[in-house]
């Protein structure tokens, strides 16, 4: 087990190496600081001379790994809009759409979980029917037009709840957090409902075609024959086999939430790191977006290492395997 | 003695969308206690089907839909639920053919044998636990208190199916079916395999229902033989009878066909042709396409299945039905 947890770190660190090389590069090729950092006047010996000093003049891999460096200590770059380091502008961020992401996993996993379950164990019930009708539906509309319906019938119609930013928060140890009043947990309903209608849909239909998958194998048949009583073999036979390739998905699939947080953080004008990246989009705020994309890719990255290693608590084979 | 088992004129069929197909057509047959029986056929027979007819595990859309299963005198096909839950594993095991897919892989054997005690009876965790490494002592299992807290990948293949037949042991059951128990295993693990369930039946005064198309294994271990044929049984009787004297041609051409029986150096005999799926079986007797004897008869009527040189020697043949006539 160890050595496959090893195994797994050190793979996640070349990925993270890989993602370092893609935003150095979008940063190295998008505009010249040194155009910036003078005035039109300066003569062309004193571009040279900052170019020498900044090390713009050493070898890509030179710079590449400078980079990586400056990275590791929490330095990429300074955002120009912000004039403030990128680290602190998406720190300030990042809580909005940590806990938007939160909440909707939450809702994923308390409902596609049971609806899946059900739905593989009586597919031919009237509520299975109707889960799977609605599921195509999910799975088809966008979010940004998910969430413009939700707006429009909740906030506009309805009256029931705020469909515009965040509410109200409360720091506690610098974390801007929403989840502790009840406005901020208001505010969170709607763009955390909208985020899940794309990937809620897909789970009920993983898990119970999964499900439905692991219900006809032998061991479940022998299960039976053993005279087990049913909630034995379905919650605990079938369950924990079907949720092994429901685990990595799901590690997946909240790396790809966080890229659809920028669709629906613009619709509830939610002000996190999606909401933010847009606008960095529109400044052309070139070391913001390459920040912002490393973050992004270290949060995947350490989700899906995590859920890897989860996944090798659970599945005794992968065990095994780590410690051959 | 009163019969362990009484299987009589079992119809099952599967409902389907362009109609029901009958995969086992009135098959009888009765087992004493300690008796063991060999359900013979090639793949699609309906040994199997007959095997989960009788604990009520038919797969849908499969279902009984005619005739008794009585069981130490208890009705099984007329049981609840719960009722027959509680006869399954308990009083009737069952042994799967392939032992690499029977066992949960995600759960310890311990967990998977102690469930099986708790279903069933009213002890303590650690109480089931004590039972199952009994039962893995008496299936000659090596460290079995290790084995416990394994996981089924960590066992090879033979030590599987020891297992799997501790499983069945578990609960002092009065009947075993084995599914094919050795079919998916090496030669050399097969005969051991075979000797194990030979002994325990002895051991712990069991009946054993036997499936599987290998007539070399049943002639080792059965003392009763039940050849089944497209759904029905065609021919049945004391195990050397069959054997030696075998009476329906579609059982002397599955003797013939096997090796130790014929001389060195001649080809073996094969019956020509497949047996015909459910969905297109032939009028009268099913076998007469492949049948070097078929008559006209065999086309027109079903055979029935009767008594030939003494009542517990039953074949279904116009060839003895009919005798001269033929």
């Amino acid at each position: 087990m160890f050595a496959f947890i090893v195994r797994r770190i050190i793979q996640a660190i070349v990925v993270m190496m890989i993602i370092g090389l893609i935003g150095f590069a979008v940063k190295n090729n998008l505009g010249d600081p040194v155009r910036d950092l003078l005035p039109i006047s300066a003569s062309e010996a004193e571009r040279v001379a900052l170019r020498d000093k900044l090390g713009l003049n050493d070898p890509f891999v030179t710079q590449y790994f400078r980079f990586l460096g400056q990275a590791l200590k929490g330095d990429l770059g300074v955002s120009y809009f912000h004039s403030k380091p990128t680290i602190e502008v998406i720190a300030a961020k990042a809580p909005a759409t940590l806990e938007l992401v939160f909440a909707t996993a939450l809702i994923i996993v308390f409902i596609s979980l049971p609806v899946g379950v059900y739905s593989a164990i009586f597919p031919k019930s009237w509520f299975s029917r109707i889960t799977m009708g609605l599921s195509t539906v999910g799975v088809s509309m966008p979010v940004f037009l998910t969430a413009i319906v939700f707006i429009y019938i909740f906030g506009v119609e309805l009256h029931w709840l705020p469909s515009y930013g965040r509410g109200e928060t409360v720091n506690i140890y610098g974390w801007e957090s929403g989840f502790f009043t009840i406005d901020g947990l208001k505010h969170l309903i709607l763009p955390s409902i909208a985020l899940s209608s794309i990937m809620l849909p897909l789970f009920i239909r993983l898990i119970r075609s999964e499900m439905m998958e692991v219900l006809e194998t032998e061991y479940i048949k022998f299960a039976w024959a053993k005279g087990l009583h049913r909630k034995r073999i379905y919650l605990v036979h079938a369950f924990k086999n079907t949720l092994l390739p429901v685990v990595t998905v799901f590690g997946v699939e909240i790396g790809i939430l966080f890229a659809f947080t920028i669709l629906t953080e613009t619709v509830f004008q939610w002000q996190g790191m999606g909401f933010m990246f847009l606008e960095a989009v529109e400044r052309s705020d070139t070391a913001l977006l390459v920040a912002y994309l490393v973050v992004v890719g270290a949060i995947f990255v350490v989700v899906n290492t995590v859920v890897d290693i989860i996944y090798g608590f659970i599945n005794p084979m992968v065990r095994i395997a780590g410690t051959k | 003695m009163a019969p362990l088992l009484e299987v009589e004129n079992l119809k099952v069929k599967f409902a389907l969308r362009f109609g029901e197909l009958t995969a086992i057509d009135g098959v009888s047959f009765t087992l004493v206690r300690r008796e063991k029986l060999g359900l013979v056929g090639e793949s699609g027979a309906g040994k199997s089907v007959t095997g989960f007819a009788i604990i009520n595990l038919l797969s849908k859309p499969g279902y009984i839909s005619d005739g008794k299963i009585t069981f130490q005198g208890q009705r099984l096909d007329k049981l609840s639920d719960e009722d027959m839950r509680d006869i399954r594993g308990n009083r009737i095991s069952m042994i799967f053919q392939d032992p690499m897919m029977t066992l949960n892989p995600v759960l310890t054997i311990g967990e998977q044998m102690a469930e099986t005690v708790l279903a069933h009876q009213k002890v303590s965790k650690a109480e089931a636990m004590e039972i199952a490494l009994a039962k893995l002592k008496k299936v000659y299992i090596p460290s079995p208190e290790e084995r416990l807290r394994q996981y089924p990948h960590e066992c090879s293949g033979g030590m599987r199916q020891r297992i799997v037949i501790a499983i069945a042991l578990l609960t002092d059951p009065a009947l075993i079916i084995a599914d094919e128990p050795t079919t998916a295993l090496d030669v050399t693990i097969q005969a051991d395999i075979m000797d194990l369930m030979v002994e325990l039946c002895a051991d712990e005064d069991m009946g054993l229902i036997l499936i599987t198309h290998d007539l070399a294994v049943v002639s080792q271990v059965t003392e009763k033989i039940a050849v089944m044929y497209a759904g029905k049984i065609i021919e049945s009787g004391p195990t050397a009878d069959i054997i030696h004297t075998p009476r329906h041609p579609y059982t002397q051409g599955l003797i013939q066909a096997i090796p130790g029986n014929s001389e060195a150096g001649r080809r073996l005999n094969q019956i020509p042709g497949m047996m015909p799926t459910l969905t297109d079986i032939p009028d009268g007797c099913a076998f007469h396409p492949r049948c070097g004897l078929s008559k006209d008869v065999c086309q027109r009527e079903t055979p029935l299945l009767l008594p030939t040189d003494n009542e517990n020697r039953l074949v279904a043949c116009h060839k003895i039905g009919l005798k001269n006539n033929f």
